[in-house]
């Protein structure tokens, strides 16, 4: 049984607040030509929004540690199949 | 709802619920009663691949046309290979054996989402009604190799969408089962099951389960990609479009080449189950069993370019991914050291699993070494794309899983329908199934390191002698799993009824509820306090009955 | 993919179960979009400077606006939940429906997108599309097969609410069992993190 919880709205607002900053920071930036890390600030702030939505939205915070265990190795298989796929096209 | 101890009495064979006939079956969310569905449709779809497979075999009989034109047998060695991949091997033994013990072997009453369990074998039986479809529709048979390789996948006029749309079905099946099965192990484990005392059988199934439910969806996209590509013309691989028809093959092989341990890991766990019941010795090296699946599942997603050696990959890639092929070999090998070493001074009792599994022991080894030549770049440069792979990967996926599905049959038939099958008649299909395995598939090895190129329709006289020894070979299979099936099938109807609860004297859960089990495996939960397979006196065989 | 109703099996009800086998399907939508993230990051390496003109067809009002939107319909879905942990039952309704509502104005903006491409001529098999490069022609591939696939999940996720929202209104999903809603919510939030990628990759490199 899931033990009463009173849920506070406060940080999902907050987070919501940060995700629109976020995404205004990111529009902004992709004006300005930073060469070849344009697109890695693109990702950079896509992944720190990615990570606020999974730990407050998802609420991955209050789970049990195993979960984290989970996403580490689903983002490890996704990882490391860039890396392999890469060692071809990087590479002549 | 019928939560009463009477439950506990009736066999989930007889057990009478919301629906009566044919209904209790096939809308049954019981575990056991899922297992033999997918069991049942997965030996029709078996049957269909071997039709396809000794149809093969007839036409390579003698050079030129012996029954079939070339585009049949195409379409032949198409069909032979996505049913036995899709619809037999990968399902053989976690949906089929894995359902049926999985949760009885953990101490737990069904798995944790038996619903959705339900829904898989739904998915599997429309997915492999869409590859009977595609055969049967007008445009003909799809004819471009289970692997569905760019551009011919996007040019061909034959049936490649239903097919592509088979396999998409079949594997979103298959991750549903990956996804209860990794949810039911952990958290429904009897009490006092920690992970090191679970059995060997249930670790396999735990890793495939990850494999499943990881690299099935890439395979899945990948294969809808194709299916968009022929339906709306979309850009992705199509060279034409200015795509890249590598690409195509990486994402392919990212899932199946995983796929590969999808189908050998639960295979393993079957093994690692059999052997220490009859050699009545504590497994050796449990841990390393154990942790060798997981190993497996592990570096098995690292390898999956070393199918593609020869279509110009980068000088880097190569490398690497031929290391990493050497080096996932060794899991694999600690295990096979493990068995070896758990038979070393057991009191051996060679009844049909044990001989299936000394089987697989022996098949899966020459299928391992010779996977090693093939890691080899240079060696791989000459024997790439000939039946030497043929052979390979044959001794692996029939020689192994293949044997495994069998051993599996024998060691829990018992348990499963509470009737005996004769021993003397399946010891003898045992030996027409070994000889003729071998028969049929290790020519194939010879005229491959020749040049014997696969998948040809024709070949130069000189090959003639090997293929016919083969198409021999493929007779004698075919008799011993005639053979082995009529005795299986008789032992249903006329088999001496058992209610013993353990024929062979193993250590594992199963073996501690009654035969056939209840509908809830237990009538008490049981609370694990020891190791599985832990012989403490030798003279086990003494108590039990012997036959 | 609840597991409350399977309670025949089980003395008692296992919300951390239904979540971890949620969690495990979502990782499996990761991997779906993965493969497909995949085959971009190969093309967008292979072809860099015709992907930068094709991305110039792409409104970034548009995707900026559609992402303000999916943002936001992730928040009222958090809420939602929050509200019904609340016991605030009419607040989690109108919170999901609200939910249903941003979905559907994301849907409608996809709709016009999509429909002035068509216009221009730049839709798979248009004439127009074809003459243009290779890596143009697989800029526009993947734009539609993936904001396509995207677009289907939205509609998934609208049904899977609106289906919750039933199980509210109905006192079948409530303050003590609430699993399927966040469950659901869960989904809803993947298709989320799965848009706050796809945005930048597609309508920020001009």
């Amino acid at each position: 049984m899931s033990k009463p919880i009173h849920s506070n709205y406060l940080p999902y607002l907050l987070v919501w607040f940060a995700l629109i900053v976020l995404t205004g920071i990111t529009v902004t930036f992709a004006g300005i030509n930073f060469g070849k890390y344009t697109v890695l600030t693109a990702l950079v702030i896509a992944s720190i929004k990615a990570y606020l939505v999974l730990s407050i939205f998802m609420n991955i915070k209050r789970e049990d540690k195993v979960f984290k265990i989970f996403i580490g190795i689903s983002l490890l298989f996704l990882i490391i199949s860039f890396a392999l796929l890469f060692s071809d096209y990087s590479f002549v | 709802m019928n939560n009463n101890a009477a439950d506990n009495s009736v066999s989930y064979l007889h057990y009478k619920g919301k629906y009566s006939g044919l209904k209790a079956w096939i809308l049954s969310t019981d575990h056991k009663r899922i297992g033999l569905l997918y069991m049942v449709t997965m030996l029709f779809f078996f049957s269909v691949g071997v039709t396809f497979g000794v149809l093969m075999r007839l036409e390579l009989l003698t050079p030129g046309k012996t029954i079939v034109g070339p585009q049949t047998y195409n379409s032949f060695f198409t069909l032979h290979g996505i049913i036995m991949i899709f619809l037999f091997i990968i399902p053989g033994l976690p949906a089929v054996f894995g359902n049926f013990f999985l949760p009885i072997m953990i101490g737990a009453k069904d798995v944790s989402f038996p619903r959705l369990n339900l829904l898989s074998w739904w998915l599997f039986l429309a997915g492999g009604i869409m590859a009977i479809v595609s055969v049967l529709m007008p445009g003909g048979p799809v004819d471009t190799g289970w692997t569905f390789y760019i551009p011919y996948s996007v040019r061909t006029n034959t049936n490649v969408i239903p097919a592509l749309l088979a396999a998409f079905t079949l594997g979103f099946s298959s991750i549903l089962t990956g996804i209860n099965f990794v949810t039911t192990i952990h958290r429904l484990r009897a009490p006092g099951m920690g992970w090191f005392k679970m059995p060997l059988f249930i670790w396999s199934l735990y890793s495939t389960a990850w494999i499943q439910i990881l690299a099935t969806p890439i395979v899945g996209i990948t294969l809808l990609l194709v299916v968009f590509e022929r339906l709306f013309g979309v850009g992705i691989f199509d060279p034409a479009l200015g795509g890249d028809p590598v690409l195509y093959q990486h994402l392919f092989w990212i899932y199946s080449h995983p796929a590969v341990y999808i189908m050998i890991l639960p295979a393993m766990g079957v093994i690692s189950e059999i052997i220490p019941v009859f050699s009545h010795r504590t497994i050796f090296g449990y841990k390393f069993i154990a942790l060798s699946s997981v190993a497996i599942a592990l570096l098995g997603s690292l390898v999956w370019a070393h199918h593609m050696f020869t279509v110009g990959m980068s000088g880097t890639a190569m490398f690497l991914f031929s290391l990493l092929t050497f080096i996932v070999a060794i899991p694999s090998a600690i295990k096979v050291f493990n068995w070896v070493s758990t038979l070393y001074k057991g009191s051996i009792q060679t009844d049909p699993p044990l001989l299936f599994a000394l089987a697989f022991i022996f098949l899966f080894s020459i299928g391992g070494f010779t996977g090693l030549i093939q890691g080899a770049l240079s060696v791989n440069m000459h024997i790439h794309d000939t039946s030497f792979i043929v052979a390979h990967f044959h001794y692996v996926m029939f020689g192994g899983t293949g044997f495994g599905i069998f051993a599996a049959m024998h060691y829990w038939w018992p348990k499963m329908f509470g009737r005996k099958y004769d021993f003397k008649r399946a010891k003898r299909a045992f030996w027409f199934l070994f000889v003729g395995f071998n028969t049929l598939y290790f020519p194939m090895f010879v005229m491959g390191w020749l040049g014997m190129p696969r998948r040809y329709y024709d070949y130069l006289p000189q090959y003639q002698v090997y293929h016919v020894i083969s198409t021999v070979g493929s007779w004698i299979l075919v008799t011993g799993l005639f053979l082995m099936f009529k005795n299986l099938v008789s032992a249903l109807m006329y088999g001496e009824k058992t209610t013993e609860q353990n024929p062979w004297g193993g250590e594992t859960l199963e073996w501690s509820t009654t035969t056939p089990p209840p509908l809830e495996n237990f009538a008490v939960i049981p609370v694990v306090t020891d190791a599985p397979y832990v012989y403490k006196d030798n003279d086990v065989l003494t108590q039990e009955d012997t036959h | 993919m609840s597991s409350t109703e399977e309670t025949i099996h089980h003395a008692h009800r296992d919300d951390e179960g239904s979540r971890m086998g949620m969690w495990l399907f979502l990782f499996t939508e990761l991997l779906l979009f993965g493969g497909m993230f995949l085959a971009y990051s190969v093309y967008r390496y292979m072809h860099q400077a015709e992907f930068h003109i094709a991305a110039k067809e792409l409104s970034t009002l548009m995707g900026t606006l559609n992402t303000l939107i999916l943002l936001t319909s992730s928040l009222t879905m958090a809420l939602a939940i929050a509200a019904l942990q609340n016991n605030k039952k009419v607040l989690s309704l109108i919170l999901q429906g609200t939910t249903l509502v941003f979905a559907l104005w994301f849907l409608i903006n996809k709709y016009f997108e999509w429909s002035a491409k068509y216009h221009h001529g730049l839709f798979p098999g248009a004439d127009v599309l074809m003459e243009k490069s290779p890596g143009q022609i697989l800029f526009f591939g993947l734009y539609y097969v993936m904001t396509g696939l995207h677009g289907l999940h939205v509609i998934i996720g609208m049904l899977i609410i609106s289906y919750m929202s039933l199980g509210t209104a109905k006192n079948k999903i409530t303050a003590d069992n609430h699993v399927r809603l966040e469950a659901a919510g869960l989904y809803w939030h993947l298709v989320d993190i799965i848009w706050i990628f796809l945005f930048p990759l597609f309508y920020l490199i001009s």
